[in-house]
């Protein structure tokens, strides 16, 4: 089981957190702090994954972002490597060519595709294709909404004239 | 910045655009407080249009670490609205914001309930998802039956959301598995990934939740799961679930593990298992991450399971494959495997063993740490010299941080496997040499039992330790050792006793000896411990080489000014035990008598299962049965013996209780107790804390009475020792605490008591706050936690500077009415983050009018220090004439920072 997900940038801002086993905000603050500084000093060619409180902690890195990945410690964490690609590619797919800026301005979108991978701290879904097509359905929905709140607030404008 | 002052107005973007332009932390703190100050007024406005857009923001202040609780009712708000925009962001932000410990997620469940019947599937998988994440075991009970419905709908999507959300709602509440068993079957027969994926994730929790559920499963899915697997891993291309050439390795992971859960102990299902795994096993490429992954959860499956011999054997051989590769991450899976594997097949790893050796040097810490807990289960009689050996010559270059975990290992080594003492006691001294500054206090301790023991080594030991020191002068636990070997055997050293055949003679004059305590003294300047011990054996080679005790006076002299009380204590009166008493000075400075090594063992084997700290009462000696055979000699030498044990265990300050102190406590015994030449068989902690208290009294009686000497056959002797350095025992802060304490083991003596123990611990310890300028404490001012007409109680605090959450509090119990308390029993209940343990009590009868009391010691260990108090609510129930009393109340008054 994924106990929580954490992207932190190489400077160590905290750009998403998604917590599946219960921390209080102190402990959430404190892990951060504690695996920002277990993790970014490793050098580039150690293994991806850090021994942390009988947990292991999988990373890994695109570009300036850190993504990282609190397992068990009978999890595979081959595995959960895959789960990380597998995380960023969709990402890259519905940004086109994600970047930290993406990121961090559309951090809920962030967070509703993630939604749609993780449950529970497991993997709900291993099409990629499968997870655009519920986010694309699903932002259409909201598109539709904000389109008929317009336009009725349009007519009201209109009649109140 | 221009910002409008009230920026309701800025939209998401903007406000992360001022953000991120502030320079300082000071200057976010404004913008945030801005923000929430205007989120908030919006919130209370209710302004609906911007609901959405403040939850957004609300949730990336939330990310920086800011309080954002003020916006929790608002998510609720926002997931009871009608429209799907509102309701997304809603859960979103509940599921950021709060999680599953906080009240407020009840109120929620109505909502959820509403949602996962509605007509829209988004707004099903919504609800479904929030649930998943953060719902608790109320919610889980209150809204099963809904996911259980949801799990038998047709929309693939929402069937994989209620699946997964069952695995959370099982691991909440374990007995609902039997309700959710015959649908996760039924799922694995879908054909839709995501489902299958999600069936077989709640069914590996259904058989950790219930073996109802486990046998249930064996009988029903074995067979698709089999078919499954064969599926996908023989399937032809399929670029929606490709990853790296293989068809969807997500799904092979989660089948395997379920095949283990399955196959684990039952023959049946793991014979059925047998080809598919063979075909995965040979078939999987291994030029790629991915393909990796399945053939680590595959061995792992094989291993798990009551495979045949062949596979088996095809599983080792994966595993050498993957110890060989390159690839840092995949050997890291092979020693985690390795661990695994150790119970299953020895030898397999066994011819590993070199590659593990490598493995223990690399550059990689995470390898590192692996791999030496694989060498240590590794080690067995037949290769445990050429292993050690390794280790010890790669200690030599170690990376500092990695030392203390190799130095722990190699010493527990070579202590499992000591029958070698030669062996043993050279091991040890290379750690020493070359990484003492990391050995830990026991395992000194450890080696100077077994040296103690090892008569026909002990001149080979002193001789390799004093030529050792030469060299490494710097590694802090070498010299303590080598000092103390020097001392104890420093004639040996120089006449070359019990030379062994391979030994290469040395020559060292009494003054080279006298040199190597005199740099230990001068090289530690800080040290309290090393340099006590060094001034216990320059007393003791004062008497070895009388011709040197001129110069050894001189050295301990340079003492009699130290600020710290403890050093300047020793040098005054070992400075006089060598002018003024030579003829006592041979038989006070004896060696010390052999230590005992079971007592010792045993004692350390109860301190390494310290989470059962089970409380030993040790059995009452009281003074009156000390023997001392050689009449005046050597009680004095113990309250000095005893004394160097104040300073030397760091640890006895922190606990009371003699079993959890036991390595110091051993030091007690090997200091304190040598002397008196007691039966062992557990009582020496007592016996020396009689000694200590002896001392104690002597040097309290002229300011408290005369009441306790009777007692005390050795106040002669002592007195002289005391009347040499009057000015420097200085009386002990709470009088009561001291009178209560020696009274309760005075009116002990003809009974038999339990608590003499602690309570004499305590008085050590009260002594070193007291008196020693070291710093070991931090002082806390008493209380009265307790006053009522009847009856006071007062709390003395004492702590160890470098753990401040743990506090040793002793109460004293004193009865203000004119009638005998009998039965007298203390409780005391603490919140969940504090720890608490009570040590037994000094009796159970409180004389009246105050005239004594009855004390009590307990340990309180604050989870939370710094950030909540201590806090307690007490219980006193006690008998008065018969007829039983209760009173209680709450202590609330501790002093700050405990």
């Amino acid at each position: 089981m994924i106990n929580f997900v954490l992207l932190i940038s190489r400077q160590g801002k905290v750009r998403l957190t998604k917590w599946y086993s219960p921390y209080t905000q102190k402990e959430r603050t404190k892990v951060i702090r504690e695996l920002s500084g277990l993790i970014l000093t490793r050098g580039p060619k150690l293994c991806n994954f850090v021994e942390w409180r009988g947990y292991k902690v999988v990373y890994r890195r695109y570009a300036s972002l850190y993504f990282c990945m609190c397992i068990d410690a009978d999890d595979n964490e081959l595995e959960v490597l895959e789960i990380i690609h597998h995380f960023v590619e969709i990402l890259d797919r519905y940004f086109g060519s994600v970047c930290e800026l993406d990121l961090i301005f559309n951090f809920h979108k962030a967070y509703y595709v993630l939604d749609e991978i993780l449950i529970a701290g497991e993997l709900q879904e291993s099409s990629k294709k499968n997870v655009a097509r519920l986010i694309a359905a699903q932002d259409s929905l909201v598109e539709a909404a904000k389109e008929e709140a317009s336009s009725i607030s349009n007519i009201i404008a209109q009649a109140t004239k | 910045m221009a910002l409008n002052p009230f920026s309701s107005g800025t939209r998401l973007r903007d406000m992360i655009r001022a953000i991120r332009a502030c320079k300082t932390a000071a200057e976010e703190r404004g913008v945030v407080r801005r923000e929430c100050a205007a989120i908030r007024a919006s919130f209370s406005d209710n302004e609906q249009e911007l609901r959405h857009r403040n939850m957004a923001k609300l949730m990336f202040i939330h990310m920086l670490g800011y309080p954002t609780h003020f916006g929790q009712m608002e998510c609720l708000k926002l997931i009871a609205a009608v429209g799907y925009p509102e309701k997304r962001i809603g859960y979103l932000g509940l599921m950021l914001l709060l999680d599953e410990r906080q009240e407020v997620l009840m109120l929620v469940t109505n909502s959820l309930k509403q949602d996962l019947n509605h007509s829209n599937q988004f707004i099903v998988g919504l609800a479904l998802c929030a649930l998943g994440n953060i719902c608790s075991a109320e919610m889980a009970r209150d809204l099963a039956p809904e996911v259980e419905r949801l799990m038998r709908s047709r929309d693939a999507n929402t069937k994989k959301k209620a699946a997964l959300c069952s695995t959370r709602i099982v691991r909440k509440v374990p007995d609902l598995a039997e309700n959710f068993m015959g649908l996760a079957a039924s799922l694995l027969k879908e054909k839709h990934h995501g489902v299958l994926i999600s069936a077989v994730q709640l069914c590996t929790e259904l058989c950790k939740a219930s073996k109802d559920a486990l046998e249930y499963l064996r009988k029903n899915c074995i067979e698709g799961l089999v078919r499954i697997l064969r599926d996908v891993s023989s399937s032809s291309y399929a670029p929606e679930y490709d990853v790296a050439g293989i068809s969807d390795p997500f799904l092979h992971i989660r089948v395997l593990k379920l095949m283990r859960m399955l196959g684990q102990g039952d023959a049946d299902c793991s014979e059925y298992m047998n080809d598919i795994l063979a075909q995965v096993a040979t078939k999987t490429e291994s030029n790629k991450n991915a393909g990796n992954a399945i053939l680590y959860e595959c061995v792992e499956t094989i291993m798990g399971i009551e495979a045949t011999s062949g596979l088996r054997v095809l599983a080792i051989n994966i595993l050498g494959r993957f110890l060989s590769n390159r690839d840092n991450n995949i050997r890291y899976v092979a020693l985690n495997i390795l661990m695994r594997a150790i119970a299953v097949d020895t030898q397999a790893v066994q011819r590993h063993r070199v590659t593990i050796l490598e493995c223990v040097k690399d550059a990689d810490a995470s390898i590192r740490k692996r791999a030496l807990e694989l060498v240590f289960l590794l080690v067995n009689d037949t290769n445990v010299k050429p292993l050690t050996k390794e280790l010890v010559d790669y200690l030599d270059v170690a990376d500092p941080d990695f030392k203390e975990d190799l130095t722990a290992k190699i010493c527990s080594i070579a202590e499992k496997f000591s029958q070698d003492k030669l062996w043993y006691l050279d091991q040890m001294f290379k750690v020493l040499s070359l990484a003492g500054k990391h050995v830990k206090d026991d395992v000194w301790h450890a080696l100077i039992v077994v040296i103690s023991n090892a008569s026909e080594l002990q001149g080979y030991s002193v001789r390799s330790l004093y030529t050792a020191l030469q060299t490494y002068s710097e590694q802090g636990s070498l010299v303590r050792v080598a000092v103390w070997c020097i001392g104890e055997y420093g004639e040996m050293l120089v006449n070359n006793v019990g030379m062994l055949e391979a030994e290469g003679s040395i020559t060292v004059t009494e003054s080279d000896a006298l040199d190597a305590v005199e740099l230990g003294l001068s090289l530690y300047p800080a040290d309290v411990t090393t340099r006590a011990m060094c001034l216990v054996a320059l007393l003791k080679l004062s008497s070895r080489f009388p011709s040197m005790s001129e110069r050894v006076k001189r050295i301990v002299s340079q003492n009699k000014e130290n600020m710290v009380l403890e050093l300047q204590q020793r040098s005054i009166e070992f400075g006089s035990i060598i002018q003024r008493h030579q003829s006592i000075r041979s038989s006070l400075l004896e060696r010390m008598p052999v230590l005992d090594e079971a007592t010792y063992l045993m004692k350390r084997a109860s301190t390494t299962q310290a989470s059962i700290p089970a409380y030993k009462p040790a059995s009452a000696v009281t003074p009156g049965d000390l023997k001392f055979p050689n009449g005046l000699a050597k009680p004095a030498v113990t309250p000095l013996a005893d004394l160097l044990d104040l300073s030397s265990d760091d640890a006895t300050a922190t606990t009371t209780a003699s079993t959890t102190t036991a390595p110091s406590d051993f030091l007690q015994d090997l200091l304190g107790i040598g002397g008196t030449n007691l039966p062992t068989a557990g009582a020496p902690s007592s016996a020396s804390t009689d000694i200590l208290m002896d001392l104690l009294s002597i040097g309290s009686s002229p300011s408290q009475n005369g009441q306790l000497v009777p007692d005390l056959s050795l106040a002669q002797a002592e007195k002289k020792h005391v009347s040499a350095a009057p000015q420097l025992v200085s009386p002990v802060p709470e009088p009561v605490d001291l009178l209560g304490s020696l009274s309760s083991s005075t009116s002990v003596s003809g009974t038999k008591s339990a608590t003499a123990v602690p309570q004499a611990v305590d008085l050590l310890d009260g002594l070193s706050s007291s008196t020693s300028v070291s710093g070991l404490e931090d002082a806390c001012p008493s209380i009265t936690a307790f006053q009522s007409a009847t009856l006071k109680i007062t709390f003395d605090f004492r702590k160890q500077l470098g753990k401040p959450q743990e506090s040793t509090i002793h109460a004293t119990f004193t009865n203000m009415s004119s009638s005998t308390y009998t039965e007298f029993i203390f409780q005391a209940a603490v919140p969940k983050f504090i720890q608490l343990r009570l040590d037994p009590a000094s009796g159970n009868i409180v004389p009246a009018n105050g005239k004594g009391s009855v004390t009590q010691g307990f340990s309180v260990t604050n989870n939370q220090h710094g950030q909540k108090p201590l806090a307690m609510r007490i219980r006193m129930s006690y008998k008065v004439n018969g007829e039983d009393r209760l009173e209680q109340g709450q202590v609330s008054n501790f002093p700050p920072g405990l």
